[in-house]
């Protein structure tokens, strides 16, 4: 089979790096990922930090300046964002540049980018161990508003909500923008201070993909990349803490809302780099990953109940979650088709026909999202976070190697851990 | 075939108007493993008047009918074409906006069974009563679900404010009620009249031979009959320049406030390059003063009267154009009565030589960055070659822009009774 990717990875002084040489893009994309564990204390720091650095640095002091040097490079893309990967906290950075093959001008882009990437990180405004008085404030601001208008949006409160309830207990119950009784306390001083510990001590993963010359690539980085007090990383395997659920729940709140919004938390006790991680991509493909699965097909074709009815798994946690949104007053009835599905797999009611078409429809997400920039470097990721190296190519192999049998006994694994439901005040069930 | 070769783009595109009147457009893309098509008709929510093919007199058909028609297309006799996508190891999708219904897929294998599949299943309907009334149930919820969302209503209801009479201000979807209307009669008189090839484009782009693909194209249209279809007529109603209702305000439960200022944007008698013209300086000046790195942004954002979810758009087509400014704020009356003295300003303001070469910069580093997007690529054409416009020429477009044409520009963008304000804001106690 043809090489997918090509990926180089290479030690350096306190973070790996990852060269993918492509000539697919118009642009060269740069990612930074930093990971920690996850500890409660931090989560409200891991949230504004990232705003705050990508605010101002040292040499472009205020915001407005800073993006106009990210503009006068075409244009050039700097974006961050938090996320839960399993037991884990990932911050990334990622810039987006124009590679100057295809402009009328001869400026070094590439440099100049990596330059400003460098002081966002490595050189943010900041005086006597603190950050910008003024920027912090406002962007505390920014992330207290944040905080509060998550309930706006009903499908991710909804979603926050469920997660709240069935990892109770759990690390990855924290919420990813923080807490604002935690915010509110939070100094210039303090911020900076975890800054030096993140800066410092988070494990570092670059990536560079695009049309770019490899040594050229590797000099660039090096040039703007040092850590001079970190210290060398080896993979490290930090397995998910996955127990057996007790007893299932069902949780009913209430808010003001048009469409009630049900959504189903289920444990894989499966995680990337398991032998039956495999099986599981198929199981999610055909009980709700596709159109054509069974949630979309029976939910929302033969009953009506809904407009969106699907399920998607978290790698790295070993949750499997579903989510639809319904009228109020059809819970039962949405509830029961839901865990009828299960059931349906479980019993292995479906056909080896639709597990081959499964397959290669998962085949089909992989390479497409690889053909992506970040999708590519979003996959390769997937190796750090678990510490096991899979080759795009063996990833492939063991999706079609899946058999009929494997999916039934993923189906079996998986257990209903919290059944929640969003519904409104006044037409909730009778 | 025509061969399009755009060097400094370093693409080829294939094109042929084939016998029936349908538009071929293929791009090859040999870097990439996956392939896109999409197949779109002109048509879209704002057709809602016609004469329908073979008849004299116009009629008016239920709002949200071309969406309708979208869902039903993928329903046949016998089987549900997601199902044949999914045999073919393809995810396929479609949508409708206010000028356009498109039906596509994506696929990493069996690319001509894909292609075959797409051009057969939305040229051969089939609705029945049965399965009318049972996607009524679905789009309820669809539309519900838009209901809850406060950035949806707050968009829509901004173009409700913009314009009296024009069908634009229709929700694409319809209403529950108005769906509740639609016929299985309605569905083929839209289809008849809307869904003929000489109303149509095939755009496909990936890793395919081109000679061959368009061979495919033509032996499977030649084998189908079409009656002779006359031009279409379409009417629409007198639309005033000014506004319909220049302050606007609803409630709903959202933690925040949201506020929106849209312009009404004057498009009769435009050619297509005088619409690519003025999308792209009015989305340049925007991004100039109302882009992070605009002085107007960071006045409004350091005032707390704007956080990041602040930002703009401008849609421009033939029978209408609008423009649409705003976000949450915790101030939307101070918000608006800011943007709106900003946006008066524009007309006095000096763009320096200096500061619009970084403006052009930035717009071709954008869309650069969109070039990596077969989707968008594919869509962005298909939406542009309507209009007469060719995506391609965008980029000498962009860089033979001067200062003067800006400043034309502005002469004549900004009129107070073409400026609607529309607010959402929490429920206010009595």
């Amino acid at each position: 089979m043809m090489k997918i990717t090509k990926e180089k990875m290479l030690e350096k002084q306190g973070y790996r790096l990852h060269i993918l040489p492509s000539k697919k893009y118009k642009t060269i994309n740069i990612v930074a990922k930093f990971k920690s564990e996850l500890k409660k204390e931090w989560m409200t720091k891991r949230a504004l930090l990232p705003m705050v650095l990508q605010k101002a640095t040292q040499d472009h002091p205020s915001p407005r300046q800073l993006q106009s040097a990210l503009e006068n490079l075409y244009g050039t893309i700097l974006s961050s964002d938090g996320t839960k990967k399993g037991e884990n906290h990932v911050i990334s950075f990622r810039m987006e540049v124009a590679n100057e093959a295809y402009l009328n001008d001869r400026t070094p882009l590439l440099e100049e980018a990596l330059r400003l990437f460098h002081n966002v990180l490595f050189n943010p405004k900041s005086e006597n161990y603190a950050f910008d008085e003024k920027i912090f404030n406002r962007e505390k601001q920014t992330l207290e508003q944040k905080i509060t208008s998550i309930k706006d949006d009903k499908m991710s409160y909804a979603n926050m909500r469920l997660i709240d309830h069935m990892c109770k207990d759990e690390p990855y119950a924290y919420h990813v923008h923080g807490y604002p009784e935690d915010l509110e306390k939070l100094t210039a001083a303090d911020l900076y201070e975890y800054y030096q510990t993140f800066i410092n001590h988070d494990l570092l993963d670059v990536y560079i993909t695009g049309d770019v010359d490899e040594d050229e690539a590797e000099r660039l980085i090096d040039k703007y990349f040092t850590r001079e007090n970190a210290s060398n990383q080896a993979l490290i395997e930090k397995k998910t803490n996955t127990q057996p659920v007790d007893e299932s729940k069902e949780i009913i709140e209430e808010d003001e809302l048009n469409q009630g919004k049900l959504h189903l938390g289920f444990r894989t006790h499966t995680t990337f780099g398991d032998e039956d991680y495999y099986a599981l991509q198929i199981f999610n493909g055909l009980f709700g990953g596709f159109p054509s699965s069974k949630l979309f097909m029976n939910v929302r074709e033969k009953h009506s109940l809904a407009y969106y009815a699907a399920s998607r798994f978290e790698s790295h946690k070993g949750l499997l979650l579903v989510f639809s949104g319904i009228a109020p007053d059809v819970y039962e009835q949405a509830k029961s088709i839901i865990l009828e599905q299960v059931e349906a797999m479980r019993n292995g009611e479906f056909t080896e026909e639709e597990v081959e078409q499964t397959k290669e429809l998962v085949v089909n997400q992989l390479l497409e999202t690889m053909d992506s920039a970040q999708g590519l470097i979003e996959i390769l990721y997937h190796q750090v976070l678990s510490g096991h190296m899979v080759e795009a190519e063996e990833l492939i192999e063991n999706i079609r190697r899946v058999t009929m049998q494997e999916v039934v006994d993923m189906a079996k694994k998986i257990e209903l851990d919290t059944i929640y439901f969003l519904t409104s005040k006044e037409g909730g069930e009778k | 075939m025509k061969e399009l070769v755009y060097e400094q783009l370093k693409e080829t595109i294939y094109t042929e108007t084939l016998d029936n009147g349908l538009k071929v457009f293929l791009l090859t893309k040999p870097d990439m493993v996956k392939t896109f098509g999409i197949f779109a008709t002109d048509y879209g929510s704002i057709d809602q008047t016609f004469t329908p093919l073979g008849k004299d007199e116009t009629v008016t058909v239920p709002e949200g009918i071309a969406h309708f028609l979208e869902h039903k297309l993928f329903e046949k006799e016998d089987r549900d074409v997601f199902q044949d996508f999914t045999k073919q190891g393809a995810s396929a999708n479609a949508f409708t906006s206010f000028t356009k219904t498109a039906y596509l897929f994506s696929a990493t294998s069996n690319i001509e069974k894909n292609v075959e599949t797409l051009l057969n299943f939305v040229q051969d309907p089939y609705f029945s009563d049965q399965s009318v009334e049972k996607e009524k149930g679905i789009i309820a919820q669809e539309i519900k679900m838009y209901d809850d969302q406060p950035d949806w209503r707050s968009f829509f209801g901004t173009i409700q404010s913009l314009f009296h009479e024009h069908p634009v201000r229709v929700d694409i979807a319809g209403t529950v009620e108005s769906i509740d209307e639609i016929t299985k009669e309605d569905l083929y008189t839209c289809y008849e009249t809307f869904y003929h090839p000489s109303n149509m484009t095939l755009f496909i782009a990936g890793n395919f031979d081109p000679e061959e693909m368009m061979k495919q194209v033509k032996d499977n249209q030649n084998a189908k009959e079409f009656a002779e279809a006359p031009s279409i007529h379409r009417s629409y109603p007198e639309e005033p320049e000014n506004v319909a209702k220049a302050f606007e305000k609803i409630e709903m439960p959202v933690t925040t406030s949201k506020c929106m200022i849209g312009l009404k944007e004057k498009v009769a008698g435009l050619s297509g390059r005088d619409i690519l013209r003025a999308e792209l300086l009015s989305s340049m000046i925007l991004s100039h003063y109302f882009s992070k790195s605009g002085e107007f942004y960071e006045e409004l954002y350091e005032n707390d009267l704007i956080d990041d979810s602040f930002h703009y758009e401008t849609d421009l087509d033939r029978q209408f154009g609008f423009t649409i400014l705003g976000g949450d704020s915790r101030n939307p009356d101070e918000l608006a009565k800011r943007v709106k003295e900003m946006l008066h300003q524009l007309k006095e303001r000096h763009i320096s030589q200096e500061d619009f070469e970084r403006m052009k910069k930035k717009k071709i580093g954008q869309f650069l960055r969109a070039m990596n997007s077969m989707e968008f690529i594919a869509n962005q054409f298909s939406h542009y070659h309507l209009l007469g416009i060719d995506l391609f020429e965008v980029l000498p477009e962009i860089e033979a822009l001067t200062i003067e044409k800006a400043n034309d520009f502005l002469e004549n963008w900004i009129h107070e009774d073409r400026i609607a304000v529309f607010q959402v804001v929490p429920p206010q106690a009595d």
